[in-house]
């Protein structure tokens, strides 16, 4: 409804794209078009940020109790939000429960809208308690100030001015929502980027969403303004982009997808203006792309949108109102939200995008410029919300077209594939654009386009930019679907500012986004996401939305150095404080009562005592006077020093040991493993984990070598030669020496080099192949208990162990069962004494990480069941070769030793009545039901835990979690790590789809599927997936999308990747072995998503491909989706996964690229063995080399260099990570999963 | 004639052998009447410098069963070229080298004066000798310090080419290997576990033998990393002996530190199985307390719990005893069938163990020596003496020996009591009667000195009816195959004999052939091998017993009439010895702990005949300022040596006197008993404990003990008179107890 009002006001470009913006992302359609980035960011993120806002008034209640504020926050949200907001996102989300949208868009509204009512409201709330308020403000725009200033006392000034600065800008503009959105920041400077003129259009209407900017103003309004929104933003544009500078801290992120509606609005100002889009023109064009993606997917936004409704469209919107729209209602609808994303997008996916925007412009080209904003928004409003609102939106698409004309495309492809079943015929026309499907296409074409003519002008010219684009008509356009690279890039733009965690259920910005973060009151991201910020009331709920409610955990993330680690909190003797009855510990949640004498647990409701010595009253708000002094009072993460009492044994732990061991059976000797090993050890024992950079590593290390039987050493300082134990009884193992086997590092340096020197050649003749497994981790372990400390083992091994001893293994690996029932047997441990091993090193705190050199089988899934529980890893180099794989293994070794580790630790989730952890993926051991034991844990490792109902949420408190990680530091030292986190509740399930990661989601889905190819065959665990995402996208489209034809493809917009990530799941190798995958691939990839993390799981399924083009700016090139068809032969490309780094070369580069690259012109010539680029002194060179150091440096384990020349035979397994590609292993390629699934949902659906 | 006397001598001299009996009564009822049974102590390889070994085969009767080897004894036909056997009768051609044979040309085997030949044979590969130190870590700093010295001493002692191992264990048993440059490599066993043989082959690199022969030869080509000849790895065992250090692992409050003594056992044991069976090898084992863990466990590591004493073990209350007895016997079964020897140097203050690990020394011919600490005189020169060398140079210890014994028919053996165990050689030889170690006829001792000796028990066999006629001689032959220390396999025949004669008519000839003093020790033999076996009183009776007869059989004496018994003089002593064997800790368990108990008897049973008589009754020497050194009465048994400084004189010492140049002649008084005593160190082995007391000296409780104690509480009537203070004991005085005894001997009742 609100769109539809606003749209009215769109016409004046502003007006229209801030509603658009709001709403549906089509705002930032246009935004491409001057902030070309920040637009199609705002999109995505706005969305969600919006939401955001709406939330955080909940959130800031129930944070600090200033229920007063939060609620003044709340109002204030409200009634801007449904001016502005509310439009905007009613049309996204829900088209069919408009008022679900309308409520929950008011929320998010107020903060988007941020329109001129709640800056009044808000700025009086805050004004009242300033300091305290802070926070609250800071929920909304002024909150991340006021987090700043939790960290730091002296802030509260600061906060003071930063809130009245936001206080100001937000009253003056827009200002609740613009504040709220800080996010304006993102915008802004995308804006900035893009063209001024547009913002100034929007300023007019924009005003609510510039009034993110507003805030910004106050700070640095003149500079930041400038560069976003100078030109483009009106005025109140200007403030928010000054606010940008100042506030980006505060306004981060939650601000930050609001603002970047407006900004995005505003460039959407700017790419409505016919004259500005022509600078961006290709830009747009490229955004368009994207755009249209994000509205059919995530028509929620666009669709909703009444705008569309209201428009012509509606009625085609009905049956193929996204079909017809799609050209140019779709850019329309979509421009809005894609389109704005786009419009951000166009500086940066430029490159990527130009080929496939050749298409799209053609398709679009002349809407989008000319069109203006407002057609496009209307078009994505049409897809979504097919009937009424199409109509008008689609004109209003039109204008935005241009851009959205890609991302139309895309979009409205799914929904031809729907619709085209239907009312095709009218799209037949269209159908050519689409290329796609015929299926799709065929029907749907026809409708949309007449459609997409009817609504818009635009139509037209989309209809002629189509011909050329239908060339491939038959199929769905690939650029027609959603496609990660725009949500990603969109998501990046969004994101300027700092991600303040202290708003309650909002989403940060995405793992692939580089952003930083502001505790106040929330686990950072990097410790803690989930995948929904908004959970569901009830179980009802979630059991209907079949989203799954998980959190990925990752207790000692390391944090980038410009955020401060987790503080270390002493409570003294009584150890920390926590609730009497569920044992919570202290945290930002408590409510303290009676004066501060006693504490409520928000948790269990208990009332505690407040130990004397822990006393402090309480301010007249209720909270404790030293709130900011203390992390425990007032941020997410930090850490208890633990008393004697949790200690194991009720003793202080010893500092932990690190033990290697090394197989020194003919093949390690062989393949040079055992001097590379030995060589490096002596200067990597230097490096051990330590506390303090300054002292020694108080770690102790032992070495072992092994094959048939066990060396032990003698490293006592006190001894002129080292001296070696053989221990040839393995049946039962002991360790031989205590006293001289762990050692400190400095005090033996000369023996243990002595040693290290002596190993490989004390072996170097050996003949003896056999090794022994089991009793080389019971080595370590006897000498840990021996020692009674923990610490970890560094196994090196190579072989099956064939050996006679416990835990000897024997060859089963038997392809015949692939495909079979038994399948699922191969997955589970030969011989159950590795269970019990694995038992026991956990009970001692005894982690091991796993490095082996196979050369044929050695049953991965037998060997890592005791690194797997002990919270260990699997490094896995198959036919090591020292020259081409020594980099690699020394690298992952180097970080594998120095990295931060606990040990021996237990974590435990507590939650608030009413959820429950049930479940947890990872690493880890358990015993019971509720403890998570993990004998290491180091920086790498994540926990996805699985959160049930038990009882009902109140949307007033929210859910609450609370991860307790008790363990031993490297320098001996007893912790605990806390982490906070609090998420928002809803009892509409279209908030639940609004405020969820579809990254973690497929973490979780990944974790869960891979673990159930233990118990059941893998045919059945993808059906199981495949069935789980036909439902919840399902269940979107039933409760939460506006009513439309069935043959539509609705997604939410937080999920519309979804689909096309799960697809990559479902092909990957655990899930779909291809022919020449072993089982101790699938077995080692099985254990090692185990304990991914959520960046981690979207590269490893959706790698990351970058065209190597531009390189000599500083920015990365924008990545290009991982199918064939983006790959030109005339071009460089880097694919990186996670595990892998392939650089691939076309067949007819530039030879003076080749030059640059290889230092040799001939394409012949290149060495496709080589592992890593020459080092040449060029630009392109030097920066190639830069950005896959930088890769490197991101990824837990080092990736090994893969040059694949085009039609090489390597490349094979190159294409085996372009996966949106059919795979050779039957793999779906994404466009016909997408088909699939919408099948799959119309099943479920009708 | 010469007297028996000088015939005895000279038959030890030049055979090594006493006989009980040196005329034999001819029937199997005489035998039984005269109670003390035809029996022998022979010392194998008594030291013969005058006795050249011949380099030739010896010659062997063809019959199959009987092989005996040609001897003065025989008939001998030289024109025929043939010999008669003298046990067997078999006519045996010479071999095609004895061709030249004449009654002028005799070989030295015919010769009476060689009696004992000993020939050096060619057979199999000379294996140099193996010494398998297995030494334990759990001493004191101090301790260990003087055992590696002792250690790293013996090595210079030891031939080039010997082959030397050395495993050490604590709580772990560590098999070094010794060949390895740069780092030291050892092989760990748990202490805990009991690793059958198998496990141990396991250790690799370790070559594979067979035990066929095949398999020695191999051997020998490559000799296990474990044992080196000592010329390549002097240096590197030298080096590995220094940084021996004691057991790293923690010995916590009110314990005992862990010692794997068993395994570590085992795994020598199982080593020498495994790389050198049949060869001569000898482990040595060090130890510095009692096995706490592991198979062969002691005692366990709560030092509230001591360790067991006899009272324990009357009353069964020792846990550990069987099962560890059990355990060392096997492994000293399985070390004796491969002919390994076993010799355990003992140094604590609290017992170590000797009861339960005896067995090992006993049945391969092992030393058994023990201390206070090893950082003694008593041990370091023990120690050497181990090694010490007879005129050639050549170690006075031999290896691998086997004793057969070859009767002529009317003998059979009956059993041998001594360092060897049983090869269950069935044979004509082998009576159904056994006595100590019987049931066979050949004896396998693994190690053996020159002063090893057997108590080798006899049977005639010919009923009363069908006795052997006058003039007729028995014969009996005893051949020892053993490896010499420098490697040759040498066999040493002695073939003695002896005439029959008829206890009815002739004996006073008998009586007079009577030895006492070797029938004495084979006596105790018996007395002190079924002492292992039964308790206490009940070998005292059947001693007391065996006496009373005796003294009834051969005493003059009117019936009950005590005062008028007499005895001859050949039996005069025999009474005398009896008495002090009985109070001798041989037999006696009080005041000593099962470990010296084992220890005692263990020496006892391998000594010769002068060695174990000064053991029953000790020699006490006196010293004054008048005259030389006489014997007073019995010095300490076998392992002590008190010297026994008068009250008087302790003044005096502790005055300074000696110091002064007037008192000169008193500080040479004090000087002559430490000079002899070291002459008498010098030779014996082990070497005595020397303890220098004083009056009413803690130490001399020792000496008391062993004196005879003329004075009790007994005969209080000596209370108060010059002849000083009573000797506190519970013993009879040998003047009590002969009057007992010649109560019971004219007794008609007994």
């Amino acid at each position: 409804m609100n769109v539809n009002q606003h749209t009215p006001m769109a016409p004046p470009y502003g007006q229209p794209q801030p509603s658009y913006g709001q709403p549906g992302y089509g705002q930032p359609t246009y935004a491409p078009l001057d902030s070309g980035y920040p637009a199609p960011y705002t999109p995505h993120n706005g969305p969600a940020s919006a939401y955001h806002p709406g939330i955080p008034p909940q959130g800031y209640s129930s944070f600090t109790s200033f229920p007063s504020k939060a609620m003044a926050a709340n109002p204030i949200s409200d009634p801007s939000s449904p001016l502005d907001l509310g439009p905007a996102r009613g049309p996204p989300t829900s088209g069919p429960t408009p008022v679900q949208a309308a409520s929950q868009y008011n929320q998010h509204s107020s903060g988007d809208m941020q329109n001129g009512p709640p800056p009044a409201t808000q700025a009086p709330p805050r004004p009242p308690a300033s300091l305290q308020y802070n926070p609250g403000g800071v929920n909304m725009s002024a909150q991340q100030p006021s987090f700043p200033q939790h960290y730091g006392p002296p802030p509260t000034m600061h906060q003071v001015t930063n809130q009245m600065t936001g206080m100001h800008i937000s009253s003056g503009p827009p200002t609740p929502a613009g504040p709220g959105y800080a996010p304006p920041p993102s915008s802004q400077p995308p804006t900035s980027h893009y063209s001024a003129p547009p913002q100034p259009s929007y300023s007019q209407s924009h005003p609510p969403a510039s009034s993110a900017p507003s805030q910004l103003p106050p700070s640095s309004a003149p500079a930041g303004s400038q560069q976003y929104y100078p030109s483009s933003a009106p005025p109140s544009q200007q403030p928010i982009s000054s606010l940008p500078p100042t506030s980006q801290q505060r306004f981060v992120s939650p601000g930050q997808p609001q603002h970047t509606f407006p900004p995005s609005s505003t460039s959407y100002a700017g790419p409505a203006p016919p004259p500005t889009q022509p600078a961006s023109t290709p830009v747009t064009q490229t955004q368009p792309p994207f755009l249209p993606h994000q509205p059919p997917f995530s028509s929620a936004p666009g669709g909703q949108p009444p705008a569309f409704t209201t428009g012509p469209p509606p009625p085609a919107q009905g049956s193929f109102p996204p079909q017809a729209p799609p050209p140019s209602s779709q850019p329309g609808s979509f421009p809005p939200p894609s389109s704005v994303s786009s419009g951000q997008y166009p500086s940066s996916m430029p490159p990527p995008q130009q080929p496939p925007q050749s298409q799209p412009p053609t398709y679009h080209p002349g809407p989008p410029p000319p069109q203006a904003q407002m057609p496009p928004t209307s078009i994505g409003q049409s897809n979504h919300q097919p009937p009424g609102p199409q109509g008008p939106p689609s004109p209003t698409g039109p204008l935005q077209q241009p851009p959205l004309q890609q991302g139309m495309q895309t979009g409205y492809p799914p929904q031809h594939n729907g619709a085209f079943g239907q009312p095709r015929s009218p799209q037949p026309g269209y159908g050519g654009p689409y290329q796609g499907q015929p299926n799709y296409g065929a029907p749907a074409p026809t409708p949309q386009a007449q459609k997409r003519l009817d609504p818009d002008a635009i139509p037209s010219p989309q209809a002629s930019d189509m011909p050329p684009v239908q060339k491939s008509r038959h199929r769905i356009d690939p650029d027609a679907i959603p496609s990660p690279i725009q949500v990603i890039e969109d998501d990046k733009a969004k994101t300027t500012e700092p991600f303040t965690t202290g708003v309650r259920g909002q989403a940060p910005p995405l793992v692939t986004t580089n952003f930083q973060v502001k505790d106040q009151g929330n686990a950072s991201p990097r410790f803690v996401r989930c995948t929904a910020y908004n959970m569901p009331c009830t179980a009802d709920m979630a059991k209907q939305s079949q989203v799954p409610l998980a959190a990925v955990i990752k207790p000692l993330a390391i944090l980038p150095p410009d955020e401060t680690p987790p503080y270390l909190v002493d409570h003294g003797e009584g150890g920390p404080i926590r609730c009497n009855r569920c044992k919570a510990y202290m945290c930002p949640y408590m409510q303290f009562i009676e004066g501060g004498r006693r504490f409520q647990c928000s948790f269990c409701s208990c009332v505690t005592e407040v130990p004397p010595h822990y006393f402090q009253h309480l301010d007249h708000t209720g909270r404790r006077v030293d709130c900011y002094d203390r992390p425990e009072l007032s941020l997410g993460s930090y850490e208890f020093l633990a008393t004697v009492d949790y200690c194991k044994n009720n003793k202080i732990p010893q500092p932990p040991a690190y033990i290697f061991l090394i197989d020194v059976s003919y093949n390690a000797v062989k393949s040079g493993l055992v001097s590379i090993i030995c060589q490096e050890l002596k200067s990597l024992l230097d490096h051990l984990p330590r506390e303090n950079p300054e002292m020694d590593s108080v770690i102790r290390v032992g070495f072992v070598t092994y094959n048939k039987v066990l060396h032990f050493y003698n490293v006592k300082s006190s001894l002129a030669q080292p001296q070696m134990l053989v221990v040839s009884d393995v049946s039962d193992m002991f360790v031989p020496l205590l006293d001289g086997f762990l050692v400190n590092v400095n005090e033996s340096r000369q023996v243990i080099e002595s040693l290290l020197d002596q190993i490989p050649e004390m072996f170097a003749d050996t003949r003896e192949t056999e090794t022994v497994f089991g009793p080389v981790i019971q080595a370590g372990l006897e000498a840990l208990k021996a020692a009674d400390c923990a610490g970890k083992l560094f196994v090196f091994h190579t072989s099956l162990p064939i050996a006679e001893a416990p835990g000897k293994l024997k060859n089963r690996e038997d392809k015949k069962l692939i495909g079979t029932d038994k399948e699922k047997s191969l997955f589970q441990p030969q011989a159950g004494f590795y269970n019990n091993l694995a038992k026991e090193c956990v009970t001692q705190g005894c982690c091991v990480d796993l490095f082996l050199f196979p050369n044929q089988y050695v049953d991965v899934a037998t060997l890592g069941v005791v690194p797997v529980s002990t919270g260990g890893s699997i490094y896995k180099y198959t036919y090591f070769q020292a020259e081409s794989d020594q980099e690699r293994f020394l690298n992952d070794l180097r970080r594998d030793v120095q990295k931060p580790v606990g040990f021996d630790a237990v974590m435990r989730v507590r939650t608030s009545t009413g959820i429950r952890a049930t479940d947890f993926f990872g690493s880890f051991f358990m015993n019971n039901t509720t403890d998570v034991e993990l004998a290491g844990l180091d920086c790498d490792k994540a926990i996805t835990v699985e959160f049930k109902h038990d009882d009902k949420l109140s949307e007033e408190t929210g859910a609450l979690m609370q991860c307790a990680v008790l363990y031993t530091s490297c320098s001996g030292q007893r912790r605990l790590r806390i982490h906070n986190m609090a998420v928002n509740c809803c009892s509409q399930l279209a908030d639940l789809y609004r405020n969820c990661e579809t990254d973690t989601i497929i973490n979780f889905l990944s974790k869960y599927a891979f673990r159930g190819v233990l118990n059941n065959p893998t045919k059945a665990v993808r059906d199981t997936l495949v069935n789980q995402c036909a439902q919840i996208l399902a269940c979107y489209r039933k409760n939460c999308a506006s009513p439309s034809s069935a043959g539509q493809l609705i997604l939410p917009e937080c999920m519309k990747l979804l689909p096309v990530y799960l697809n990559c799941v479902l092909k990957s190798d655990v899930l779909l072995p291809g022919a020449d995958v072993s089982l101790d691939d699938r077995a080692y990839l099985r254990q090692l998503i185990s304990c991914m993390d959520v960046a981690e799981t979207h590269v490893f399924f959706y790698p990351r491909l970058l065209p190597l083009v531009k390189l000599e700016s500083g920015a990365l090139p924008v990545a290009v989706r991982d199918s064939e068809e983006r790959l030109s032969k005339g071009g460089v490309y880097l694919l990186e996964t996670g595990l892998h780094l392939f650089l691939w070369v076309g067949a007819s580069v530039q030879q003076e690229l080749l030059l640059n690259i290889f230092g040799t012109p001939s394409f012949g010539q290149i060495d496709s063995s080589m592992t890593s680029l020459p080092v040449l002194e060029n630009p392109i060179s030097q920066r190639l080399r830069e950005i896959i150091d930088s890769f490197r440096a991101q990824r837990s384990r080092y990736m090994k260099l893969i040059l694949v020349k085009q039609e090489d035979r390597a490349e094979l397994m190159f294409k085996h990570f372009l996966v949106e590609d059919k795979s050779a292993s039957g793999g779906a390629s994404y466009v016909d999963f997408l088909c699939h699934m919408h099948k799959e949902i119309r099943q479920l659906l009708s | 004639m010469t007297t028996y006397q000088e015939f005895i001598q000279q038959n030890e001299d030049r055979d090594g052998v006493r006989f009980s009996w040196n005329l034999w009564p001819s029937s199997r009822l005489e035998a039984t009447r005269l109670v003390v049974p035809v029996s022998c102590l022979f010392t194998p390889l008594k030291e013969r410098p005058d006795l050249p070994p011949v380099q030739y085969e010896p010659v062997l009767c063809s019959r199959a069963n009987c092989k005996a080897v040609l001897n003065p004894l025989c008939q001998v036909d030289f024109r025929a070229k043939v010999w008669a056997c003298n046990f067997c009768f078999q006519r045996n051609p010479f071999p095609p080298s004895y061709a030249g044979i004449s009654e002028v040309n005799q070989p030295a085997e015919l010769m009476p004066q060689f009696s004992t030949i000993e020939y050096i044979v060619q057979r199999g590969p000379q294996t140099p000798l193996i010494f398998l130190y297995v030494v334990d870590t759990c001493l004191e700093e101090e301790d260990l310090q003087a055992l590696k010295g002792s250690l790293q001493m013996s090595l210079s002692l030891l031939p080039p080419n010997a082959l030397v191992g050395l495993i050490t264990f604590g709580r772990m048993v560590q098999v070094h290997e010794l060949s390895c440059e740069g780092i030291a490599k050892s092989y760990v066993f748990r202490g805990t576990k009991d690793l059958t043989s198998k496990q141990i082959q396991v250790v690799p690199w370790l070559p594979r033998m067979p035990l066929h022969r095949a398999g020695r030869r191999e051997a020998t080509r490559h000799p296990s990393l474990f044992l080196q000849p000592i010329h390549r790895v002097d240096m590197n065992l030298t080096d590995l002996l220094g940084e021996l250090q004691r057991d790293p692992w923690p010995v916590p409050q009110g314990k005992r530190p862990l010692r794997s003594t068993g395994v570590a056992l085992s795994v020598a044991v199982g080593l020498l199985e495994g790389t050198f069976p049949n060869t001569g090898a000898r482990v040595m084992l060090f130890v510095g307390g009692p096995p706490t863990q592991g198979p062969g466990m002691v005692v366990g590591d709560e030092l509230k719990i001591p360790i067991r004493s006899w009272h324990d073990i009357q009353k069964d209350n020792a846990r550990h005893l069987k099962k560890a007895t059990k355990f060392y016997e096997a492994l000293g079964n399985r070390s004796a069938a491969n002919g390994h020897s076993i010799d355990i140097y003992a140094c604590a203050l609290d017992q170590t163990g000797l009861l339960e690990m005896k067995c090992l020394s006993n049945l391969t011919g092992g030393h058994i020596v023990m201390g206070d600490s090893f950082n003694t005189s008593l041990f370091t020169q023990t120690f050497q003496g181990v090694f010490s060398k007879d005129h050639n140079g050549d170690f006075r210890m031999a290896f691998g020996g086997v004793l057969e014994i070859k009767t002529s028919r009317e003998l059979k053996v009956c059993g041998a009591i001594g360092p060897c165990v049983s090869l269950n050689s069935k044979g004509p030889y082998v009576s159904e009667n056994e006595m100590g170690i019987g049931g066979t006829n050949q004896w396998k001792m693994c190690s053996l000195t020159p002063s090893s000796t057997l108590g080798i028990y006899l049977e005639v066999v010919n009923q009363h009816n069908a006795p052997i006629p006058q003039g007729g001689r028995g014969a009996i032959q005893f051949v020892t195959q053993y490896q010499h220390s420098n490697t040759q396999k040498r066999i040493r025949v002695t073939t003695i004999t002896r005439n029959w004669a008829d206890a009815q008519s002739q004996i006073q000839h008998i009586e007079s052939s009577f030895d006492q003093e070797a029938a004495a020790v084979l006596m105790a033999r018996l007395g002190v091998f079924r002492a292992e076996s039964e308790e206490g009183p009940d070998v005292l009776r059947w001693l007391d017993r065996q006496l009373i007869r005796l003294c009834q059989k051969f005493g003059q004496y009117n019936k009950e009439d005590p005062t008028s018994f007499r005895l001859s003089e050949s039996l005069s002593l025999y009474p005398q010895f009896m008495f002090h064997l009985r109070r001798s800790p041989f037999l006696q368990v009080f005041n000593n702990s099962p470990d010296e108990s084992s220890y005692y008897r263990h020496h006892f049973t391998r000594q010769d005949l002068t060695q174990s008589l000064i053991m029953i009754q000790p020699i006490l020497y006196s010293y004054s300022f008048h005259g030389p050194p006489e014997v007073s009465l019995a010095p300490p048994t076998h392992p002590y040596r008190v010297c026994f400084v008068l009250q008087t004189i302790a003044q005096w010492q502790k005055a300074g006197y000696q110091e002064m140049p007037e008192y000169q002649n008193f500080k040479q008084l004090l000087k002559a008993p430490q000079d002899d005593a070291n002459d008498i160190l010098e030779t014996r082995f082990p070497m005595p404990r020397y303890i220098n007391t004083e009056h009413g000296g803690s130490q001399a409780r020792f000496l008391l003990s062993k004196v005879n104690p003329s004075q009790t509480h007994n005969n209080l009537y000596a209370w108060g008179q010059e002849s000083g203070a009573p000797i506190l004991t519970d013993d009879v005085s040998l003047q009590v107890f002969m009057d007992h005894l010649k109560k019971l001997a004219v007794s008609s009742s007994a």
